[in-house]
């Protein structure tokens, strides 16, 4: 039997080849070829069609045309699991010849693949925040326009120590990679500021009741957490429930743009930082946010505009080297030299790792016209990975986990 | 007859590369054929031994990370191979001794918590297998100076890995402990009566399966270069039971059958049909209603059903024109 | 303490809407035998329709148990296609309500997209309540008061009522049963439908506590299991005990021993197998 599925598979491998021969003609007669991996299904599809919408939302505005050159897109649902990843990587890498790869969502998706993209030196633009991506493990064909984990935790931290004033805090987020390189983020620049972190939390990913932890929120000038998907509007609402009124400090997709349609009247009053914000005025960030509120119904948050700036960057590269993508090393030197003005997260370039170096938004949320908005109160511009430190001392440290940097009893 | 068939699939199945059309058909090839050593192993416990398991994920995620963690630290892939199947056979000899406490949904539920312990501890010790962020491997092994690099090399070694893995379970069948698992499934309070050692045997056939489950997770590990807590999740056993019984249990083309069925949605078919996971469900409960004893049993039944028409000795009158018996 | 006391009332308000959660699994799984795994499934499915008639402007309790009607004619349905042709076919069952589960979340994730849903508390119930000199939310200690009802409401309906009976009957004895002139797969139709009306009706119960989003289905059907094999299958006070013991394991377990934040619930549920393989309450098996 399994040579009935053999031939099954035959015939469909021979007809996806077929379809895709190359027709006998010059380098500009072939589109360009972005594989998209994102996530369609189970409980991170929120994301994943959020990254679908913004990257179809780029296309449409540039009608499928980048330098000049046809750009198609091939759309690879990974499952949101590192196995799923990997298969699909390797269908868009060696049976749909792709010039490039946009995605995918999850840092584990993003290390299950990352050593087989850069054997294949298929350049990687992805939203996956796992820091020694571009610190201590980096691939050299690697470009990250979003943020680090902790990239949006320092000027946080900074805000809070200096602005708000704020001496005590406890953390809570999620356990797991994610969670532990932003809290430690904080904790860093937020303690060499003088403020102190007493406790921190990690509540497991599914965590259908967070009152254990809420019960013990106290005793503190303020609470930080970096929540993701869709555990943030569980959070909150529990955490107003809980009749808690400590302010809250967010990361960057704890309080997403996107997301703010879906809270009630807990989320008015958090202070979060992010790369994006959709109230930001820049021309092409106008154009996005219309583009998606006509096309979408809501505005994008950092998951569609991270895949948007993808598009910004792949044309930009492209515009540099004429269209071509024959060239892999040329093809990532272009990428990793961009450096735009006018974009969806203002103006940013990528430092020597391929991570963004750019403004970063520190916004309140608030209710305006009826509707919940991030509100930018203060602009962060050129923070790097590193934020103030030393490049070289930031990677001599280890990478932000769960006990580091540790407590002071 | 069957012996040609037999050696005609052999012969398909070992020029695979060659025909498939490309080495993402022959990476589907290869997970194909570890799914269906990880089935095989889990239709000893469910198929023949009748016991329901939902936790043999977290076997194969032991295998996986222990050869992980093994190449780590720098010891070599005989070493880190050999050291995964003797931690995941020790496992699973506690599996099968915790697990044969209960009976039925008990069973079950024990098999459900001893995953979810090692799911829990995959992702909270991370000292000891990098939590979330999973352990990557960085070559896979040349066995006898044989680079298993290419996808094409790493197929003939999984389907060398499956063809020991079927052998062993037509052994296992034919013999007469396969007999008596089979017999503590069908008649344990006979089994007990007639002298057998129910609990021994069966706890036998669950370290058999948690072995072949130890060598789908080494596969695994080598195949994806990388294992992480998801592998070892509830779903992922979920997935496993499904292929078993989707193909039909207690037999030993089912678990192939449903091992590709699976691989081949969740892979291929996703690329063509965006609400997969609906079609998936779809053809799951299609099973249930037209095959319910699985694809290979009904398909069986079905092709006899269609020959049955055909009288012996019929010569060449139409066979519609004559009673049948 | 503040937080001992906070950790106790909530341990009996989860408590209360675990037993909202499990009550129809147990009720199926105990009557019927029927491992369904679809149930994750039907409670998030209520909590989805149930957000779109709020939307709507319908109330909240109206909402929960038209929602849960709904549900429960799906299960219905599937009981009378699908279900009825494998009496005691274990693994059928469990393969054929898996499938429908994957082929119900993909269609709500289809229909509702992958945001996730707040539901409002309904009105009257918000805000908190002080004991103590703390404050716990008014919402959820009204659940543990609704689920106790149910928990009465339900032992009346076996134990107290003719339809109970019968249905006890058709159990015990399906052929027996069928002599005596009680039409037992009508009643088993009934028995399925009302597990999956309590299914969805607990998914919007919990929804002004949980929200709804993508997922919930898989987060949901351990917790339910974990509660009916600690109280023991078939046993509906084992499952109202086993309720209250999750809900005490889950607070004062996530908060004193967060390393086994993991595990919390299934270490215990397997030391309880291991000991005593047929729950709490249950019947030893024969």
């Amino acid at each position: 039997m399994s040579v009935r599925i053999g031939r099954r598979a035959f015939l469909v491998g021979s007809t996806a080849v077929a379809a895709t021969l190359p027709f006998p003609a010059i380098a500009q007669g072939k589109p360009v070829k972005i594989g998209l991996l994102t996530v369609k299904t189970g409980p991170l599809a929120q994301g994943g069609l959020q990254m679908e919408q913004g990257t179809t939302r780029f296309f449409k505005d540039r009608n499928y045309t980048l330098a000049g050159r046809k750009a198609e897109v091939i759309v690879g649902d990974t499952g949101g699991n590192p196995a799923g990843t990997k298969t699909k990587t390797q269908e868009l890498i060696e049976r749909d010849n792709v010039d490039m790869i946009f995605g995918p969502l999850a840092a584990f998706e993003l290390l299950a693949i990352s050593e087989y993209a850069a054997q294949n030196k298929t350049p990687i633009l992805s939203l996956a925040a796992a820091e020694d991506m571009t610190q201590r493990k980096p691939n050299p064909y690697f470009v990250r326009a979003s943020a680090t984990s902790a990239q949006s935790m320092h000027p946080l931290a900074d805000y809070a120590a200096k602005e708000l004033k704020v001496k005590r805090v406890m953390t809570i987020s999620e356990d797991f990679a994610f969670g532990h390189e932003q809290m430690g983020g904080f904790q860093r620049v937020f303690e060499d500021a003088g403020g102190r972190v007493v406790k921190k939390l990690w509540p497991p990913i599914v965590t259908p009741d967070y009152t254990p932890y809420l019960a013990q929120l106290s005793g503190v000038d303020a609470v930080v957490q970096g929540f993701a998907g869709s555990n943030p509007l569980k959070f909150m609402k529990q955490y107003k429930d809980q009749g808690l009124k400590l302010p809250v400090i967010s990361g960057s997709v704890g309080c997403d743009d996107a997301l703010l349609k879906s809270f009630g009247d807990e989320a008015i009053g958090i202070v979060s930082c992010s790369a994006y914000c959709a109230d930001l005025d820049t021309p092409s960030n106008k154009r996005l946010v219309e583009g998606m509120v006509k096309d979408y119904g809501n505005i994008p948050g950092i998951y569609a505009a991270g895949l948007y700036l993808n598009g910004m960057v792949a044309e930009a590269a492209l515009e540099k080297t004429g269209g071509k993508t024959d060239d892999k090393e040329a093809l990532i030197k272009a990428l990793r030299g961009v450096s735009l003005t006018d974009s969806p997260r203002g103006p940013f370039k990528f430092d020597h790792f391929g991570n963004v170096v750019g403004s970063f938004y520190i916004r309140r949320t608030e209710r305006k016209g009826g509707k919940l908005v991030n509100t930018i109160i203060k602009t962060y511009p050129n923070v790097s990975q590193f934020w103030t430190y030393d490049e070289k001392w930031f990677l001599s440290q280890p990478v932000y986990s769960r006990d580091y940097p540790p407590l002071r009893s | 007859m069957r012996p040609l068939a037999l050696l005609a699939a052999l012969a398909l199945a070992a020029t695979v590369p060659f025909w498939i059309g490309g080495p993402y058909y022959v990476n589907i090839a290869s997970q194909i054929l570890l799914y269906a050593v990880f089935a095989l192993g889990i239709n000893v416990i469910v198929g023949y031994a009748g016991l329901v398991s939902l936790g043999h994920a977290g076997l194969l995620g032991i295998a996986a990370y222990a050869a992980g963690r093994l190449l780590g630290a720098g010891h070599g892939h005989a070493v880190a191979i050999a050291g995964a199947l003797a931690v995941t056979v020790a496992a699973s000899a506690i599996f099968a001794a915790l697990a044969l406490r209960g009976t039925g949904l008990g069973f079950v539920m024990i098999t459900v918590a001893l995953g979810q312990i090692v799911w829990g501890v995959a992702y909270r010790w991370i000292s000891l297998t990098n939590g979330d962020n999973g352990l990557s491997v960085s070559a896979r092994p040349s066995p006898l100076g044989l680079s298993l690099a290419s996808p094409a090399a790493f197929y003939w070694a999984t389907l060398a890995v499956f063809l020991a893995a079927l052998g062993s379970m037509a052994v296992f069948v034919a013999s007469p402990l396969g007999a008596a698992v089979r017999g503590t499934r069908d008649q344990p309070r006979r089994m007990t009566a007639l002298g057998y050692h129910v609990w021994m045997i069966r706890f036998l056939a669950f370290v058999f399966s948690g072995l072949w489950s130890g060598a789908a997770g080494v596969l695994y590990l080598y195949y994806n270069q990388f294992v992480s807590p998801q592998a070892v999740a509830l779903t992922a056993s979920a997935e496993a039971l499904l292929m078993v019984i989707a193909g039909g249990t207690g037999t030993l083309l089912g678990p192939i059958v449903g091992a590709g069925l699976v691989v081949v949605m969740k892979n291929v078919a996703s690329a063509y049909i965006e609400r997969w996971n609906f079609v998936l469900g779809a053809i799951f409960v299609a099973i249930v209603v037209f095959m319910p004893e699985g694809l290979v049993p009904g398909t069986r039944r079905l092709t006899r059903w269609l020959t049955r028409r055909r009288l012996p000795g019929a010569g060449h009158l139409p066979a519609a024109r004559q009673s049948l018996p | 303490m503040s937080l001992w006391l906070v950790l106790a009332v909530n341990s009996i308000t989860l408590g209360g809407l675990l037993f909202l959660l499990s009550a129809g699994f147990s009720l199926i799984f105990g009557l019927m035998k029927i491992p369904n795994l679809t149930h994750g499934s039907f409670f998030m499915l209520g909590a989805y329709l149930a957000t779109s008639l709020i939307a709507r402007g319908v109330s909240f309790w109206t909402a929960a148990v038209v929602s849960g009607l709904a549900v429960a004619l799906l299960g219905g349905l599937i009981e009378r296609l699908i279900l009825r042709r494998l009496p005691g076919a274990e693994l059928a069952q469990v393969l054929v309500t898996l499938g429908l589960s994957f082929m119900i979340a993909d269609v709500c994730l289809m229909v509702w997209t992958g945001d996730p849903i707040q539901v409002a508390t309904p009105p009257g119930l918000r805000g908190a309540t002080a004991l103590a000199g703390v404050a716990f939310p008014t919402y959820r200690l009204a659940i543990s008061l609704l689920a106790v009802a149910f928990a009465a409401g339900l032992w009346a309906l076996m134990d107290r009522t003719r339809l109970g009976a019968m249905i006890r009957a058709g159990v015990d004895d399906a052929p027996m049963a069928r002599v005596v002139g009680i039409r037992v797969s009508r009643l088993f139709t009934t028995v399925f439908c009302l597990g999956a009306w309590l299914a969805g009706f607990a998914g919007v119960v919990g929804g002004p506590i949980l929200s709804v989003y993508p997922g919930l289905d898989g987060e949901m059907l351990p917790l339910a299991l974990v509660v009916v094999i600690l109280g023991g299958s078939g046993s509906l006070l084992g499952s109202l005990v086993g309720s209250f013991i999750v809900g005490f394991l889950y607070n004062f377990g996530q908060a004193m021993f967060p390393e086994l934040a993991y595990v919390v619930l299934f270490l215990p549920m397997l030391l309880v197998l291991v000991v005593r393989p047929q729950g709490l309450f249950g019947r030893p098996a024969t």
